[in-house]
């Protein structure tokens, strides 16, 4: 099994603010991971750290084995470890084919080659084959603007596995999405992300989603992680209940592999 | 240093920084309120400058006492105040504020094209010297030296705009409410505050400082064509070293540039321009936001 | 498709072809206009670039003129070739470009506009006191020689024409096909969102600093062609701040949507300055201010968006009548 991602004491403090403390954990090709926790609690900021948007005050970050702290946001996507946004980051004057066009042209390219021309047939096809998988080939010529938000969510999570990576980050892929649709978008992105091999990794505050996509869960409270378990223990966990979900919430029976 | 040579730099800078500060308070309070870079300010000075010293000239030919010139500046700056204020702002402002900014910076240079040929037909290419208040007020000495005691006065009238404009918008109810607009124009119109007013009431007093600052600056200079264009690029450094939006700004801006230029050329004449504009850059790269920026609502 | 010899291709192709045979027909007075017109239409091509990646420079005179004055210092050591002239004015041009683009590149929106601002007036205020440069009288440009060869009277001036529209080609042509590659395609990437272009693997810097870097190039070609078609110069009408809004005028005035249209907005400002100035000296800054204010309120996308206004009411106009025609028939 490999290991995708390590990370040791991972800090974060912002002045007299603590956002992340002493947060150890890794990843194994192949496994789901669910990231829980109220609003505040370090999720996205650990996502941001991982990803390079922003750097830790202190601890390591190991990606395939490589050390990537200090580097930026594009030197870790371009290792193959990228994210999606919980407010879509696309090009909104643009239709989703050009949107897709840009993203696999910085992808395929680089230093002189990018001056090659962006628009050529071969890139076409790969576009629409990417389109395809994510089902969005319907709104191909639609402007990002004028998407349904599922639907952008699914453009922005889209551009971000061209280059196929290794690892992705979602950042509350469901977020905004009515509950009707929240499952079956889901499926779309997770089969997508299957197809592609690519290990998934995603914050969530709706636990249903979790139970059902997720291997294990990271529950995060004030820049700490709480509990790092697989799904059905850290449903039941006494911290996870008292301070990510509620006392209230009754785990759904889930027999282990989440994609059914 | 020469003390004398310092008291010279000294005096001329604040005289040059006075006509630059009631030039540059009416730019920086547009844009603070407005969000508008206004080029057509240089064209404001322009007509100031034109207006008062053919006033002052008509008057004086008519034989009239020479103090009435300081009344006729006053009312110069008042009228082209009120008439351009509202032209500009109702005329052309009102429709482009939803627009890029940058397109509203080349309409207002657009109209500032536009005025600077109707100050051509109006009064010609021919210079206008209207010296009659700088000469009824003779000059005094400072420490062996002579200097006019107008441009004395303009540097005192600098400092009285400025203490006014700032117990306007400390202590008046409107004062606030401009506040408020600068702050953030939405929670304002949600507030209640009729923003369409408060930008054609700010533009006015705009216009006219800018007016008042050509037309007080008049009897100094050659009224000529292209004092307009000088003007407004030296306003626009002066705000940028200040800070956009900022009246202490404007006042500190426009001693910095003042004095800087009056050293150079008193110093170093080949270096006036490149000092003014030295600085502008190097504000710009340090401290982008300007000596004072004002208040900065952050966005979550 | 993105097929390198496009409509844009033939257009710019069929101007030149079209251009140098009128070069044989042209009175001296239309060919200045044609030459001031390129020159100013390359600053402006320039401006398109850095416009669709949404920064404006209201200080592009800087390069303008750099270009324009390194003629002038050449010309004082002696040389004389225009080749030569065309390459170097470009080149320092550039260089002060890439130098200046690392600062610059950090900034956005009216900040970038004003310190961009601030640098031209810096070196309009070098310049207009440096005697050996002849400060605010600027200095004659004498005649270039072709690769050596001696041209007089009108040969010289359609040589010089044919050089200007050849150089005037290529470079249009490159920021054309720049702009249908990846990297063209950032200047929209970075004007939409840089955070995910970022995120896409490049840096937004990096392509704001290489579009900084061709603007630079581009304006100071345009200098070289004014310096030597005007035989003179001088910070005034070269560098200082209204030349830089003169140049951001004809990107308003073309439009952002082709770089052919950026042409013949240069043709219809340098027309409407010419013509303006001749007839009513009094009230040309009148005209222009005005057309420019038209532009803003009514034509925003331009003069090419006429084209694209125009093609959709005809197409609008056959759905309509086609429309008709089916319920005609449908009635029956």
């Amino acid at each position: 099994m490999t290991r995708v991602l390590e990370v040791h004491d991972l800090e974060k403090n912002f002045g007299g603010v603590v956002a992340a403390h002493d947060i150890t954990v890794n990843v194994d090709a192949g496994e789901t991971i669910g990231i829980i926790g109220a609003n505040g609690a370090g999720k996205t900021t650990f996502v941001n750290m991982v990803t390079g948007y922003l750097p830790p005050s202190a601890g390591t970050i190991e990606f395939l084995g490589q050390n990537v702290v200090g580097m930026r946001p594009r030197e870790v996507t371009k290792l193959g470890l990228c994210r999606s946004f919980q407010v879509p980051q696309v090009f909104l004057s643009e239709t989703v084919f050009d949107n897709m066009l840009v993203a696999y042209g910085i992808a395929e390219r680089s230093g002189w080659g990018l001056l090659t021309p962006l628009h050529t047939e071969d890139r076409e096809q790969r576009v629409d084959a990417h389109l395809r998988r994510y089902q969005i080939s319907d709104y191909r010529d639609t402007a990002a603007a004028a998407l349904p938000q599922g639907v952008r969510k699914l453009l922005d999570i889209a551009m971000a596995t061209v280059r196929n990576p290794k690892l992705i980050m979602l950042d509350e892929p469901t977020s905004g999405i009515s509950v009707e649709e929240k499952f079956g978008l889901m499926d779309i992105i997770m089969q997508a992300l299957r197809e592609e091999e690519t290990t998934v990794m995603f914050i969530e505050h709706d636990m249903e989603i979790v139970e059902r996509f997720v291997d294990r869960v990271w529950a995060f409270y004030q820049g700490e992680i709480i509990c790092d378990a697989p799904t059905a223990a850290a449903m039941v966990d006494d911290k996870v209940r008292e301070f990510v979900i509620g006392q209230e919430y009754h785990p759904a029976h889930v027999e282990g592999d989440a994609d059914a | 240093m020469d003390f004398e040579l310092l008291i010279v730099i000294l005096v001329d800078g604040l005289v040059y920084s006075s006509y630059l500060f009631l030039v540059a308070v009416g730019l920086t309070v547009i844009f603070g309120v407005q969000k508008v870079l206004n080029v057509t300010h240089g064209s404001f000075y322009a007509f100031g400058a034109y207006l008062a010293a053919y006033l002052i000239g008509l008057w004086s030919r008519g034989g009239l006492p020479d103090a009435g010139g300081f009344l006729l500046i006053l009312v110069s700056a008042l009228i082209l105040g009120l008439i351009l204020g509202i032209i500009i702002e109702r005329g052309l402002l009102k429709f482009l504020y939803d627009r890029d900014e940058h397109i509203v910076v080349l309409a207002t240079f657009a109209a500032f094209l536009v005025l600077e040929d109707v100050i051509l037909l109006i009064w010609g290419t021919d210079p206008y010297l209207a010296f009659q208040p700088l000469a009824l007020l003779g000059n005094s000495e400072i420490a062996g030296l002579i200097f006019d005691n107008y441009a004395l006065t303009m540097i005192a009238l600098s400092f009285v705009v400025a203490y006014v404009l700032w117990y306007g918008l400390n202590r008046t109810q409107f004062g606030r409410i401009l506040l408020a607009v600068i702050y953030d124009r939405e929670i304002s119109m949600a507030m209640g505050i009729n923003v369409t007013k408060v930008f054609l009431i700010t533009f006015i007093i705009g216009t006219f400082l800018g007016a008042l600052g050509g037309a007080y600056h008049a009897p100094i200079i050659s009224v000529q064509p292209g004092i307009g264009v000088e003007v407004i690029v030296l306003a626009f450094a002066v705000v940028v070293i200040g800070g956009m939006g900022s009246i202490p700004g404007a006042l500190i801006g426009s001693i910095v540039v003042g004095i800087a230029r009056a050293a150079a050329v008193h110093q170093l004449p080949e270096i006036e321009l490149f000092v003014i504009y030295g600085i502008m850059a190097l504000v710009l790269i340090f401290r982008p936001e300007g000596l004072f920026a004002p208040i900065k609502a952050r966005k979550i | 498709m993105s097929r390198l010899l496009d409509k844009t291709f033939w257009g710019l192709t069929a101007g030149l072809v079209f251009l140098f045979l009128l070069n044989f027909f042209l009175e001296e007075w239309m060919r200045t206009i044609g030459l001031q017109t390129l020159a100013r239409g390359l600053v402006a091509i320039g401006l398109l670039v850095l416009w669709r990646t949404g920064m404006v420079s209201f200080g592009h005179a800087l390069f303008f003129g750099f270009g324009a004055y390194t003629v002038a210092m050449m010309q004082i050591a002696g040389v004389n070739d225009i080749f030569v002239l065309l390459f170097c004015g470009t080149a320092v041009a550039g260089l002060l470009a890439v130098g200046l683009g690392f600062l610059l590149r950090q900034y956005r929106a009216i900040f970038f506009a004003l310190l961009n601002m601030a640098f031209s007036m810096i070196l309009y205020g070098v310049l207009a006191k440096v005697e050996s440069l002849g400060s605010t009288d600027g200095i004659g440009i004498s005649q270039v020689t072709f690769a050596g060869v001696k041209l007089e009277g009108e040969t010289y001036r359609m040589g010089l024409f044919v050089v200007a529209i050849v150089f005037a080609y290529i470079s249009a042509l490159a920021a054309h096909w720049y702009l249908k590659s990846t990297l063209g395609m950032m200047t929209m990437a970075v004007r939409e969102n840089e955070i995910r272009v970022e995120y896409l693997g490049y840096s937004a810097e990096k392509a704001i600093h290489a579009k900084y870097i061709i603007s630079g190039l581009l304006a100071g070609m345009g200098g070289v062609i004014m310096a030597v078609t005007v035989g003179h110069v001088d910070p005034d009408s070269m560098v200082y701040w209204p030349v830089s809004g003169d140049f951001v005028f004809i990107t308003i005035l073309s439009g952002t949507g082709n770089v052919g249209a950026t042409f013949i907005g240069a043709l219809v400002y340098e027309l409407l300055r010419t013509y303006a100035f001749e007839f009513a000296p009094e009230i040309w800054q009148l005209i222009l201010g005005g057309a420019l204010l038209l532009i803003i309120m009514f034509l925003p996308d331009g003069l090419w968006s006429i084209r694209s206004e125009w093609r959709n009411r005809r197409a609008i106009a056959k759905s309509r009548s086609s429309e008709d025609q089916a319920a005609e028939q449908g009635h029956d």
